[in-house]
């Protein structure tokens, strides 16, 4: 392939470089420039039909479409010149014709493309005498999307996604002139795995999210950049939270999970079942260090760590460290992994670890962006290299009364070994609970410690590829919840400080 | 904004004494009194004087007089057929200063209404009584005119006014 030529053209009136055929509205983004665009997406391609970006090109007789228009020697493009903001102005007021004035009950408003350009190039007065078309208005696109037909300004992008991203073809537009509508394919429901990302691509407020709906207006949220825990694919989001007003999420901090561009790994994109992991969040959480048994009792953290160290030093004399196991998944952090592996393989020297994707982390895997482990960063763990076992063949041991201690991270076994899982749980004589969730068996522990979920954290995940990405805390911890790592290097020096202890006495 | 300074009263032999100050205050109050007591008892001969007497109002046995225009308790408005005018746009809860405002939306059940309000709460003990809200609200829902000052109550709880209490379908008690 030919290496692409540098041209110089001048944008309102700079001399700007760029690569010859780019296109004028990417060329002018790079330079910092922003031309108005609704139909054009850069993931979705450029039909050039909500003409939102037109600009005056010296010589040409009508101003031209930015979007498809090629940069080239010497072109001169102004996209600020009164003729250009007039064309600009106009196509926005051909587009609001029939645009209903929903704004105060809109979702969209705060963060739609017809309010911004409004505020930047539009400022006209309305030219309409004629009454709106109305249109439906509330349909029910497919679990998560809704649509709103009125709202629509036709700029297809729904449509080009399902056609040429999830190739499942469920939106069309029907209908001619006036008439023309966004709709369901004939016996089609928009439910496939992406359908959520319609709502992001949408600059208007025709495509809104269900779960979303009516909850927080946008300008009460905070946004966050964080990774998706969803799985090994760890693409890029933004945590948006709602912690000022929480009646209006009716409690729950965060609001929604956005994708954030990241062209390495997730594109514009994210699927579904990871936008809507954040409902989870708030439920069944821990926010005390407990020992439930044999007496039900909150701890200290300090006092936690130096009981359970006793314990472990206790439980390695008699029963020695292949009869410690640990069992983790692959929802810790690189620092986490690293504390782990201090804690359990440099110092206690454990043969036993077990953090396997398989038998309960793991789901469907596609072309696109989902993989089938469902953790986000069993990778950093290959990378220390760390080894474990199967799930199988510690219910093997367990059930044979191998183990004597059984420490379990962010992990519900319930969902390992169903319901076998409380009949040998009960086997170990020490067993140690530690997650930001209660889970099905949290009550069948001896030690329960409350840590933090990846939004309360921060750290870093090591993607499938081998790619290391930083997400940033978002909200509090609930209660005394601590990040795992900082947990292990508690329980490391408590155990450091009683070694030390015993070696000053001998 | 210009400065203009005024200049402190002076003192003199003249305010220090006071007695002359006193009989100074005393002449305007038996002024009033005398113009007044002649107001009425020209009015009572049937004289129409340029202005009337004045007269103390015996508040609070008697009501206060509150301008039309006098921005009182808020009050939500309904539709023609009923229904609260509110879509729960949340536009005043936005911009109250006070924080004073409290709205759930929820889905309506005519697609034309599309957003309605749960719930809708005003805390009275933290209202600074802006009229923000009225200005914010676009659909004229909200207005300050209740005509009702004495907004009292024995708990903070009690100053928290609920949907129903500011339609004025339900009567504000104190809860128990």
């Amino acid at each position: 392939m030919a290496t692409p030529r540098h041209v110089t053209f001048q944008l309102n009136g700079r001399t700007v470089e760029a690569e010859e055929g780019r296109l004028v509205i990417d060329a002018a983004k790079d330079a910092g420039v922003e031309i108005p665009h609704y139909c054009y997406h850069p993931a979705l391609g450029n039909p050039g039909n909500c003409r939102m970006c037109v600009v005056e090109v010296a010589g040409a007789p009508k101003p031209q479409v930015s979007c498809r228009l090629a940069v080239r020697e010497g072109l001169d493009v102004r996209s600020d010149s009164p003729a250009a903001k007039r064309a600009q102005a106009s196509a926005l007021e051909l587009h609001l014709v029939n645009h209903p004035l929903d704004c105060p009950v809109c979702d969209q408003s705060g963060e739609c493309g017809l309010q911004d350009y409004y505020m930047t190039v539009g400022r006209y007065q309305s030219q309409a005498r004629e009454d709106k078309e109305h249109k439906s208005k509330r349909v029910e696109a497919g679990p998560h999307v809704m649509l709103d037909q009125e709202r629509c300004i036709l700029c297809t992008r729904c449509t080009r996604f399902v056609d040429d991203v999830t190739k499942t073809h469920e939106l069309g537009i029907f209908g001619r002139g006036h008439e023309e509508r966004l709709d369901l394919a004939p016996d089609k429901v928009l439910d496939n795995a992406y359908s959520g990302n319609v709502v992001d691509l949408c600059p208007v407020g025709a495509l809104t999210d269900r779960d979303f709906r009516y909850k927080v207006r946008v300008w009460y949220l905070d946004k966050t950049d964080s990774i998706c825990p969803g799985c090994a694919r760890g693409c890029s989001i933004s945590v948006h939270t709602s912690t000022k007003r929480p009646w209006h999420n009716g409690g729950r901090r965060v609001a929604r999970l956005k994708p954030r561009y990241n062209a390495a790994v997730n594109g514009h994109w994210i699927c579904d079942e990871g936008r809507y992991s954040y409902k989870s969040l708030d439920e069944n959480r821990l926010g005390k260090v407990l020992r439930l048994r044999p007496s039900r009792e909150e701890l200290s953290w300090e006092v936690l760590a130096a009981e359970l160290a006793g314990r472990l030093r206790g439980g390695l004399a008699a029963g020695g460290p292949e009869g410690l196991a640990v069992a983790a998944s692959g929802a810790l952090s690189n620092e986490d992994w690293a504390a782990f592996k201090a804690l359990f393989v440099d110092a206690l020297k454990l043969p036993r670890l077990y953090f396997a994707a398989d038998p309960d982390q793991v789901g469907e895997q596609d072309e696109l962006l989902r993989r089938r482990e469902k953790v986000p960063n069993l990778k950093a763990a290959e990378a220390l290299g760390l080894r474990g076992g199967s799930f199988d063949a510690l219910a093997a041991d367990l059930a044979a009364g191998k183990i004597w201690g059984l420490w379990v991270i962010e992990r519900d076994l319930d969902r390992v070994w169903g319901r076998r899982a409380a009949e040998l749980l009960a086997k170990p004589e020490l067993t140690v609970y530690q997650s930001p969730f209660k889970g099905a068996l949290g009550d069948a522990y001896a030690y329960r410690l409350p840590a933090t979920a990846y939004v309360e954290e921060e750290g870093h995940f090591t993607n499938f590829e081998g790619r290391v990405q930083a997400y940033r805390r978002a909200l509090d911890p609930i209660g005394a919840a601590r990040p795992d790592a900082a947990i292990f290097g508690l329980v490391a020096a408590a155990l450091e400080g009683i070694r030390s202890r015993e070696g000053a006495a001998a | 904004m210009t400065v203009r300074p005024v200049e402190r009263p002076r003192r003199t032999f003249g305010t220090q004494i006071y007695l002359l100050e006193v009989w100074r205050g005393l002449a305007i109050t038996f002024r009033h009194l005398f113009v007044n007591l002649g107001r009425h008892a020209l009015r009572a001969l049937g004289v129409k004087t340029a202005a009337p007497g004045a007269v103390t109002i015996q508040y609070p046995e008697d009501p206060a007089v509150l301008g039309r225009r006098a921005r009182t308790r808020h009050r939500l408005l309904k539709r023609g057929d009923g229904a609260p005018r509110c879509t729960a746009c949340l536009l005043c809860e936005t911009i109250c200063p006070a924080k004073c405002i409290r709205i759930t939306a929820e889905d309506a059940p005519d697609p034309r209404i599309e957003k309605r309000a749960k719930t809708f709460d005003i805390d009275l003990g933290l209202c600074v009584f802006c009229g923000y809200c009225v200005e914010a609200c676009p659909v004229d829902a909200i207005r300050m005119d209740a005509q009702d000052v004495e907004l009292s109550a024995y708990t903070r709880r009690d100053m928290i006014w609920n949907m129903p209490e500011l339609l004025g379908d339900v009567p504000k008690l104190p809860r128990v």
